[in-house]
């Protein structure tokens, strides 16, 4: 068993084999995943009649008009839809960061009875998917006729266990007791030290889960479908199943690829212009495990 | 009990007691978990003991019937079918075809861009590229995927162009081909995520444990599985258990591709679309038994593939531990 320090040559030619495969390798994962939204992209720009006639990946010039004729479109009334999800998302995104660093903050710079309990409460349920209590949810929320309502579906975000364990483990890596304990020094309240001290502290982080339940509320399907059956109060992805159980032959194919384009377009320029914290975001939040 | 009064004095600095802030900031998650889950579950779990559905417009139930929802679900029904565990097979299924390459690529790509001897260049680009499925709308990118492939979409087109299927071939007509989709989206959702955090993970282990095995000769493969792997564990564990309860609530994906339907003979046919074509239908004492078994479910699995990989691993991953003094 000698090692072959001395087989220099040998070792940089595998080393760009090796190289060539692992790009090889990344540019197919890339193309893989890249290609249906680009062909999503090429066919909204498609008349019916240019999709008919098989499949191409250069561009048409039909992008506004299918734009307009699904914007327009009376069964789907995507602006509706649209705006539903914005202000769905918009405000859980909103109450889902502040009360979580509230809490986590509870959690963080108190001591009190029970707290040690509490923690690992929170983290138990974590793993609990909401399936599991949706059935009790839809009675309870027909029972207090907040079906076809915004409430059920923003105020619940208040109680997020993951956004929770992501700020509490945000303080503990940017948040000394010693600024909390200055502050009070100082004559600032508790609740005070929270919203003018604390949370600047914990923008970063804010930003992160923001956008991360931004696009959960979005993409939100279960729970929204049980609960909506009004049509000015649909959400886009209710819509968008709607559109696979609508007779799919009578449908302008241009006008369905439009639709899928624009339940997902808003958070595809929000990557786009947020990718690099959007990412760092992923790790940040589950590297501990 | 020590430990947790020592901490509670020596915070107590000025003898001023802050304890009722902790309490006052915690109050409105607990509150509106309460209101929002906890007791919506204890209402399931109640619904499950209960006949109640509808025939038509006439409300049968709600009336006690003890655990005969339970029994109905594990009971084969006229084909000799228990349903509940075929829905439950077929979750299992569409997760590990997506799951097995989630796994093994994300774990190849993580050693690839962690590699200094691979010095791999464009990174940002490549995991900006490869996370992005991941924020996509599972419903909007399910019913791409129904476009796409469906009969009059470019993808049959292209195929028959090609040759490859002839004019009456049909995705949506063969179980392999429906599952095969199903999966394929899967993946491209979540492989990326994966790399992600496995990335971390791996720039969090100490570099000179990886050089001090070169230097005693390990080569890459030995490096990967003496050193990276176990250190790994950890990361590794938490990243499958949550994809596994990410795999048991699989409904966005096959319900929007398959219309709901499960298609070919509800082979693609998910635990929760199970629960959900119960919710709809308004059987909620059915949909009550179901959601109890998803509960069990989730909660056994990530117990048992908690316990028995880290068991496996426990060792050396102690040893490294306390040479390093807790890298992770």
């Amino acid at each position: 068993m000698s090692r072959k320090l001395d087989d220099n040559t040998r070792g940089r030619i595998k080393l760009i084999v090796l190289r060539v495969i692992v790009y090889l390798i990344l540019i197919f994962l890339t193309v893989l995943c890249l290609f249906f939204f680009y062909l999503m992209i090429i066919n909204a720009t498609r008349s019916n009649a240019q999709l008919a006639a098989g499949f191409t990946l250069l561009p048409k010039e039909n992008f506004f008009r299918n734009l307009v004729n699904a914007w327009t479109d009376t069964s789907i009334n995507i602006p509706r839809g649209m705006l539903n999800s914005l202000i769905i998302a918009l405000s859980s995104a909103a109450l889902t960061t502040y009360f979580s660093a509230l809490t986590a903050y509870g959690i963080h710079a108190y001591e009190f009875r029970g707290k040690r309990a509490i923690f690992t409460f929170i983290i138990a349920i974590m793993m609990i998917p909401a399936q599991v209590s949706a059935l009790g949810f839809v009675q309870m929320m027909n029972k207090l006729h907040l079906t076809n309502s915004y409430i059920p579906l923003i105020v619940p975000s208040i109680a997020a266990p993951v956004v929770f364990f992501y700020m509490k483990q945000y303080m503990e890596s940017v948040l000394p007791l010693d600024v909390i304990d200055a502050a009070r020094v100082d004559g600032s309240g508790e609740f005070r030290t929270f919203n003018t001290i604390v949370l600047p502290m914990l923008k970063p982080a804010i930003a992160v889960q923001m956008i991360f339940s931004f696009v959960s509320s979005w993409n939100n399907y279960f729970v929204p479908a049980l609960l909506l059956d009004k049509a000015e109060m649909k959400t886009v992805p209710i819509m968008i199943a709607q559109l696979r159980s609508a007779d799919y032959s009578k449908f302008d194919m241009g006008k369905v690829y439009m639709f899928i384009l624009l339940a997902i377009l808003p958070v595809m320029i929000t990557y786009i212009l947020l990718s690099k914290s959007i990412i760092k975001g992923v790790t940040s939040g589950s590297v501990k495990g | 009990m020590t430990k947790n009064d020592t901490a509670k004095n020596g915070r107590r600095k000025n003898g001023v007691s802050y304890a009722k802030w902790g309490y006052i900031f915690i109050i409105p998650f607990f509150v509106v978990y309460l209101c929002f889950t906890l007791a919506p579950q204890f209402l399931t779990i109640y619904n499950s003991f209960f006949e109640s559905y509808r025939v038509g417009l006439t409300q049968v139930g709600p009336n006690f019937v003890g655990i005969e929802n339970y029994k109905t679900l594990f009971s084969p029904d006229s084909s000799g079918v228990i349903l509940v565990l075929k829905y439950a097979l077929n979750t299992f299924v569409l997760w590990i075809l997506g799951a097995v390459p989630q796994f093994v690529i994300a774990l190849l790509l993580a050693i690839f861009f962690t590699s200094y001897r691979l010095n791999i260049k464009g990174q940002g680009f490549f995991k900006t590229v490869i996370y992005m499925p991941n924020l996509i709308m599972a419903a909007a990118f399910s019913m791409l995927f129904y476009t796409l492939f469906s009969r009059v979409g470019p993808i049959q087109a292209l195929l028959e162009h090609w040759g490859w299927i002839d004019a009456s071939f049909d995705f949506f007509s063969k179980q392999v081909t429906v599952r095969g989709m199903i999966a394929l989206m899967n993946f491209l959702m979540w492989f990326g995520n994966t790399t992600i955090v496995l990335m971390a993970g791996i720039m969090g282990i100490d570099q000179a444990l990886f050089e001090s095995a070169t230097i005693d000769g390990a080569n890459a493969v030995q490096v990967f599985f003496r050193v990276t792997m176990p250190l790994l564990m950890p990361i590794f564990v938490y990243c499958l258990i949550t994809a596994m309860i990410g795999g048991i609530q699989m409904f966005d994906v096959p319900q929007v591709l398959t219309n709901g339907k499960g298609v070919p003979n509800e082979m693609t046919r998910t635990l929760v679309m199970y629960l959900n074509g119960y919710l709809t239908n308004k059987n909620y004492g059915m949909a009550g038994a179901i959601s109890v078994f998803i509960f069990v479910v989730t909660g056994i699995l990530s117990g048992f593939v908690y316990k028995s990989l880290v068991a496996q691993y426990k060792d050396p991953q102690r040893k490294h531990r306390e040479r390093k003094g807790n890298v992770l």
